[in-house]
């Protein structure tokens, strides 16, 4: 008995697809429904060709799942050459038999139309080709098009809606992908004959940065994340960004570590932090937050742990340069490649394509250390709540991976509420948070240090003033 | 213009099997050519159902579909040819008369 119930609650489970792009599998919960026709849409450049297509090539390449891609817009050569910027040889895939391009080509100008017909010649092509490889998966990109060519358009409607029918039959997972219309999700309402997957993808700026986004509409008999989740289109072609697939669930650690500058380390009981915490440095301008955290970066790295430093407002070299000037020394670890150090004007980009970037590299060069020097300074490509978000992302993703994360913030004199947003954004989440300040005192500013808080360890809570020499930060009074 | 009076019509005629739009399109065009273009023309019917590889060659979407190889450039007349004076336009036969 348990067995059969068991047995029919999986056949009511839609079996699906994996797509083999980059977090669309988890938003998707694995995949689009497999055997179904799935309606990719957006407008212009939106990335629904290269969505398709790096279906397709995911399906070839990840899962042995031969590919059809009947293209109603690009030629097979123009449809190569865009994706070969993306690594892919659409040419060899073709020769091994792993993959049809099929470029239907419809042109008004030399069509006479006289009496009754249909699309049967289509069929044909598209079911010649899925049978000459045994593909499994099916592009229709963009069928569309056809209402330019065909003048009959009652005809080519019931005839899609054959095709789309045909196609179930036929058992291949077909991305159909359609052009936004103004009041539709496309132009020619593909939406209505396609009724169990509607991708929407999206493509905006905002203050004169753009971003590109993807939005699951609708998943018969699948639950799916609802959000708009940021993609990034790069050298490796689609990626997406799941919000909320993160959990609170990471795996704490025990062991300590040194903050790479021993007087700081004595300030908290148990003489160092916590191996995977992530840490906030506060202060105002030229309080010497990079100099901390270079202290940081350069412990990581002779601990012989590859160590990734994002450097928002100071060049690679700059940031090298100005360190040995205090005594840290960088040059040995950036040689031995233990040491990245990736510079970007937070405004190149928007939020999610910074956040995205800083995924691939963690993923690239697997770090033991994060540093991002200043996260204050991405609060100029967002507003509060989307950096918010973004660094709740950011620290997720690095306590998953277990990743020492050290935070800079920028903090303004004066005024305190309106401006101290990305220290109020992170200081919830960080683990560690040490503030630092250059209090004007008798004509001499006098630099303190106080650490605010230290989860899970007791720690000094009185200012330390320090001095920086060019052998660095030295600690007054500590014991 | 006179070039094109002393060049063969070549025709092909896409269909798929013996339905009654391909059964007309091959009955229409047969009864046209002889009336219009007798002893000028070659006509080929090729049935995608026993050859579907040749589809792609001639862009055929539409079935039935008529299309004119030569004289350049090509045309293409979709439908079951029922149409006499539609396909005599689209061939561009009706110029060739005047």
């Amino acid at each position: 008995m348990k067995g059969k119930s068991k047995r029919s609650e999986i056949s009511n489970v839609l079996p699906k697809l994996p797509t083999g792009i980059e977090g669309l599998d988890e938003i998707t919960e694995g995949g689009l429904p497999a055997g179904r026709p799935v309606l990719v849409c957006g407008g212009a450049g939106c990335g629904k060709t290269l969505f398709a297509i790096q279906f397709l090539t995911k399906g070839v390449t990840e899962y042995n799942e031969p590919g059809v891609f009947m293209s109603f817009e690009e030629t097979r050569k123009d449809l190569a050459q865009n994706v070969k910027s993306l690594g892919v040889d659409l040419e060899k895939l073709i020769r091994d038999k792993k993959l049809v391009v099929d470029h239907v080509r419809v042109e008004r100008s030399e069509i006479e139309e006289t009496g009754e017909y249909d699309l049967e010649g289509l069929f044909i092509r598209l079911n010649y080709a899925i049978d000459s490889i045994g593909a499994k998966r099916v592009v229709l990109d963009t069928i569309e098009s056809l209402f330019g060519g065909i003048p009959n358009a009652a005809i080519l409607r019931s005839e899609i809606r054959r095709l789309f029918f045909w196609l179930k039959e036929k058992g291949v997972t077909v991305i159909i992908t359609g052009e936004r219309g103004e009041q539709t999700f496309t132009r020619q309402g593909l939406e209505e004959y396609v009724s169990d997957c509607v991708i929407f993808l999206d493509f905006r700026v905002i203050n004169q940065i753009s971003t590109r986004r993807l939005r699951i509409v609708k998943y018969r008999g699948s639950t799916h994340g609802t959000n708009e989740y940021p993609f990034l289109i790069d050298e490796n072609g689609i990626s997406v960004l799941p919000i909320t697939s993160l959990k609170l669930s990471h795996k704490l650690s025990k062991d300590i570590i040194s903050t790479g500058l021993p007087s700081l380390d004595k300030l908290f009981y148990k003489n160092g932090i916590y191996k995977g915490s992530s840490t906030l440095i506060s202060g105002t301008a030229g309080t010497a937050k990079s100099i901390l955290a270079s202290y940081f970066a350069a412990q990581s790295c002779a601990r012989k742990e590859p160590t990734l430093y994002f450097s928002f407002e100071e060049s690679p070299d700059q940031l090298v340069r100005n360190m040995k000037s205090v005594g840290i020394n960088f040059e040995s670890y950036l040689k031995s490649n233990l040491l990245q150090i990736h510079s970007a004007r937070p405004s190149l980009q928007g939020l999610e394509m910074h956040l995205l970037v800083m995924h691939k590299l963690i993923r690239e060069h697997k770090p033991h250390a994060v540093i991002v020097d200043p996260i204050s300074s991405l609060l100029s490509v967002g507003s509060f709540s989307e950096v918010r978000d973004m660094l709740i992302r950011l620290i997720d993703l690095l306590k998953l991976s277990r990743i020492n994360a050290f935070f800079t913030a920028l903090t303004h004199e004066g005024n305190v509420e309106e401006k101290e947003v990305p220290v109020n954004a992170v200081s919830s989440l960080a683990d560690v948070w040490i503030n630092l300040d250059n209090e004007m005192q008798q004509n001499r500013r006098v630099r303190s240090l106080r650490v605010v808080k230290a989860r899970g360890m007791g720690h000094e809570t009185e200012a330390k003033r320090f001095s920086i020499t060019n052998k660095g930060i030295i600690m007054e009074d500590v014991r | 213009m006179t070039k094109e009076k002393s060049e063969k019509f070549e025709l092909r005629l896409y269909i798929a099997g013996q339905t009654p739009n391909s059964v007309a399109a091959i009955r229409n065009i047969n009864k046209l050519c002889k009336e219009y273009l007798d002893g000028k023309y070659t006509i080929e019917v090729i049935d995608l159902l026993v050859t579907p590889q040749l589809a792609a060659g001639d862009q055929i979407v539409a079935i039935p579909t008529l299309v004119r190889k030569i004289p350049r450039p090509i045309r293409k007349i979709i439908g079951d040819l029922s149409n006499e004076e539609k396909v005599l336009v689209g061939l561009d036969i009706r110029t060739l008369e005047k």
